[in-house]
């Protein structure tokens, strides 16, 4: 009776220990969540990122084949600046390239490409 | 040297990049494009005959070709050939009528387009006629759709099988330079996603975008007017080069521009030797 009471309070008093120091690492998640959710809306978008149009990735429904797989995109492109000129500039890296320039053209606003850049980290 | 001449005419129709192809536009003859563009498609898709190109998509699926020639059953262009052998035979105001200005009938397919070397243009079909209804009094036709949309229908079908041919005549400046001014066209990379027409059907001809097959450019010409169901009705081939432009979010040009007419001319050489087959019906 007298252990478990003890039990009770120190659970209760790590619980509280616990919440506060989860508040903001949860919301940080949340966040990464909200960008990773935005991120993935905007690739999958025709009017906007439409990679679906040449690349299969996730769970994207009727991808097309222009493009290679979008998948283990942390293995395949540990720096991220790689990534990000991938998608600023394809023409850099391949002049025939069929991919178009998300950020030269102002296809996507560099929020947005930062956005699909930590979306494609989960794949 | 042969050689040299050879591997640019390549460059200059695999090599996307547009300064490689605006640049060496004049570098190689009609005669070698056509047969470097040809002979792309031939080998990236072997055992396709080359009269099946006109065929468009349907050339190299078999499951879009399936559902095509359910289709076929009852073409959907049908009626539009019916409307345009009516237009053909209603004499216009003064009494004369489309025959008196294709005096050997509705037949012309073959004949378009063509360089007149005293207009220094280049002419198509839907341009000599509405030229023949304003000759006679007549108001042009809208050129996307509608009326000259059906005439071109009854005037293909009644083309059938005659083959292109489409002549860049030796020793004259105007129509090379014309003929140069649609091929760059073809090869320039193009609006906010920075696609040229050869991106799509030569480079990435065969692949998915999503769900669309692109088309093998060979062939691109000889089956027009075309039944789109996406339209839901019939439409010529400038209609379609403008929403190609607009797909790639570039301001495309007016149907019968200069620009159009000049793709069309470096475009319909391209498939010489192939049959037209129009009216076609399309996804
Ligand atoms: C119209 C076609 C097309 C679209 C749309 C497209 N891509 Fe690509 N992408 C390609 C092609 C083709 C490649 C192959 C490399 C090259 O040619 O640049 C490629 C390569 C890549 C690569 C490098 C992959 C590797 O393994 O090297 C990444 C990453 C990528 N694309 C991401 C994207 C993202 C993200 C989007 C949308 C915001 C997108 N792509 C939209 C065609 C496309
Ligand atoms: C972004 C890709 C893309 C570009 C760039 C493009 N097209 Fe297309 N085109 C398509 C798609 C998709 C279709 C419909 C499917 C098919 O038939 O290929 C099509 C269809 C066509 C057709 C009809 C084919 C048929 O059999 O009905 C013609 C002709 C054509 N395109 C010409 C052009 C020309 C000329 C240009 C350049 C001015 C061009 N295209 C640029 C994607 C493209």
């Amino acid at each position: 009776m007298r252990k478990s009471a003890k039990l009770t309070a120190m659970a209760a008093s790590l619980a509280a220990v616990l919440a506060v120091s989860l508040v903001p690492v949860s919301s940080m998640a949340e966040g990464a969540k909200e960008t990773i959710a935005k991120g993935k809306k905007l690739a999958y978008n025709r009017k906007l990122g439409n990679c679906l149009a040449c690349h299969m990735m996730d769970d994207g429904v009727s991808p097309g084949d222009l493009g290679p797989p979008l998948v283990a995109m942390k293995a395949r492109f540990p720096d991220p600046a790689k990534l990000r000129a991938q998608l600023e500039d394809p023409m850099a890296a391949n002049p025939n390239t069929m991919m178009p320039p998300f950020g030269k053209h102002k296809i996507l606003t560099a929020d947005e490409i930062d956005a699909v850049i930590e979306y494609l980290y989960t794949l | 040297m042969k050689k040299t001449v050879v591997a640019i005419a390549t460059l200059c129709v695999v090599g996307l990049s547009s300064t490689v192809a605006a640049k060496n536009a004049a570098d190689t003859t009609p005669a070698q494009d056509l047969e470097t563009y040809r002979s792309y498609f031939t080998k990236k898709f072997p055992g396709v005959p080359l009269q099946e190109f006109s065929n468009g998509v349907y050339a190299i699926d078999q499951i879009s070709r399936d559902s095509w020639e359910a289709i076929e059953e009852f073409p959907p262009y049908e009626p539009f050939i019916e409307e345009g052998e009516e237009l053909w035979n209603t004499p216009f105001a003064n009494g004369k009528g489309y025959s008196d200005c294709f005096k050997d009938g509705p037949a012309q397919r073959k004949n378009y387009p063509h360089w007149n070397a005293e207009r220094k243009m280049v002419i198509t079909l839907p341009l000599t006629i509405n030229e023949c209804r304003e000759a006679n009094g007549e108001k042009p036709l809208k050129w996307k759709k509608g009326k000259l949309a059906s005439l071109l229908a009854y005037m293909g079908y009644e083309s059938r099988g005659q083959k292109t041919n489409v002549v860049i005549p030796e020793g004259d400046a105007g129509a090379l330079t014309a003929y140069n001014e649609g091929k760059s066209q073809y090869f320039s990379r193009r609006g906010q996603l920075n696609f040229a027409c050869a991106s799509c059907h030569m480079q990435s001809s065969g692949m998915h975008v999503r769900t669309d097959i692109l088309s093998p450019g060979l062939g691109h010409t000889t089956g027009w007017p075309v039944y789109r169901s996406k339209w839901g009705n019939l439409g010529t081939l400038h209609r379609r080069f403008g929403g190609c432009n607009q797909q790639v979010r570039a301001k495309p040009f007016k149907a019968q521009s200069k620009e159009y007419r000049n793709l069309e001319y470096f475009l319909t050489h391209m498939s010489n030797g192939i049959e037209f087959n129009g009216p076609s019906a399309r996804k």
